[in-house]
């Protein structure tokens, strides 16, 4: 499972913005994931849950929230703004798991519903990242 | 608080076990750096050490085709083995690809070598050889700010077309003070001496000229057959510079 070195990324980088915030401990963290790279919730809660004490004894107990954030695309040879299920109608076991590895990979196989191009921004959805920290 | 990319945290931790990072680069794009990544990874390897080839040509890469190696989807273990042909661990965006076009923006391109370096776990190394693509944007420069410990060994030929983009790429790694391992010229004709502007490119700033390259036209032929490609003259004059300038420290 490749998700654990993604894991182990939000690990290490709460702890490093704990210090950085001045906080003492870690309570609860709230990790977003971006739809386009199709992880998992209960599996990555489970890598974080598994990963985290690891890193630091100080995040063996705390609060996860993993918020799934749906992927919005906009093309920009067209202008068309789209989603997910719209541009990924006849995606292979294969091409899925691409881009599941390398969400870019999107732009080797997905494509504007409108005008087939494959030059478009990922606006919002992409990958894992974490979006708060709460502590004392 | 402002959402938080969790990937850059991690990165040393996959190339702590790795001794020595060398980027190949130069600038310019058909120079040969693809080919003198391939043929140092696989001198180095013949050497008994342990080698990484990591091809950040997204748009272009090759170093698959060079090596003869099967573009499938790496080993998942806490992240992606890659694999090992030839005795080169070996990674690039092909091993999700194959063929097919990946069309990228450098924002995009970033992203996917943050990824990469991100989930790829290489292990214990004594070289990670680095495949750069051409210009002076982004791969270069998170290169640079992601591997921090990589030093660059900088491909020219003798044109005056090649030697001046060469150049910039000096004195941006100058600027951003990444050392410079080497400086090779390539495709060296038949009958000629080491190219006087490559030298003074290396004098000018100290920096060691490991030498010149044969341009060789059994290297073409040879092209995904390792065991051929190592018996090319090129290959030869590559492994000798390799011995004389990169394991020289190591005996
Ligand atoms: N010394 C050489 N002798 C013969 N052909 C060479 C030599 N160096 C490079 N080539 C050929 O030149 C082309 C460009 O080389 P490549 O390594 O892909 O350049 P780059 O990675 O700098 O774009 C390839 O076809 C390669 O086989
Ligand atoms: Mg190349
Ligand atoms: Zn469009």
């Amino acid at each position: 499972m490749h998700e654990f070195a993604l894991a182990e990324g939000v690990a290490v980088t709460a702890v490093q913005a704990a210090r950085k915030e001045g906080l003492q401990r870690i309570t609860r963290l709230t990790v977003g994931i971006g739809e386009l790279q199709q992880i998992e919730r209960e599996l990555f809660t489970g890598a974080l849950r598994e990963v985290m004490p690891a890193i630091h004894p100080q995040l063996a107990g705390v609060e996860l929230e993993l918020i799934v954030r749906p992927a919005r695309l906009r093309c920009r040879a067209c202008g068309q703004p789209f989603d997910l299920q719209a541009g990924n109608s006849e995606l292979t076991e294969d091409q899925a798991e691409a881009i599941h590895f390398v969400p870019e990979l999107a732009h080797t196989y997905l494509r504007c519903p409108a005008c087939g191009s494959p030059d478009f921004e990922v606006m919002e959805g992409r990958g894992v990242w974490l979006e708060e920290i709460e502590g004392a | 608080m402002n959402n938080l990319d969790p990937r850059p945290g991690v990165i040393d931790r996959r190339l702590d076990a790795v001794e020595r990072l060398v980027a190949v680069s130069g600038g310019k794009g058909g120079i040969g750096k693809s080919v003198v990544s391939a043929g140092l990874a696989l001198v180095l390897a013949r050497q008994g050490l342990r080698v990484g080839l990591l091809d950040l040509d997204l748009t272009g890469p090759c170093g698959h085709l060079i090596l003869g190696i099967d573009t499938s989807f790496p080993e998942e273990s806490f992240g992606l083995i890659p694999p090992l042909a030839h005795g080169i661990r070996f990674m690039s965006i092909s091993c999700f690809t194959g063929a097919e076009a990946a069309p990228l923006r450098g924002a995009d391109v970033s992203n996917a070598i943050i990824e990469l370096l991100t989930i790829v776990q290489w292990g214990r190394l004594d070289y990670l050889i680095i495949d750069m693509p051409p210009g002076l944007g982004d791969a270069l420069l998170d290169a640079v700010r992601l591997l921090r410990r990589s030093e660059f060994l900088i491909v020219s030929t003798a044109s005056r077309v090649v030697v001046q983009t060469v150049q910039r790429t000096l004195r941006l790694l100058d600027m951003v003070q990444v050392p410079v391992a080497g400086i090779v010229e390539n495709m060296q004709r038949d009958g000629y001496a080491a190219d006087p502007d490559i030298r003074a490119l290396a004098r000018d700033r100290g920096l060691p000229f490991w030498g010149s390259l044969p341009f060789d036209a059994c290297l073409e032929p040879a092209v995904g057959d390792p065991e051929a490609l190592a018996c090319t003259a090129f290959a030869q004059a590559l492994g000798k510079m390799v011995r004389s300038h990169l394991l020289a420290a190591r005996d």
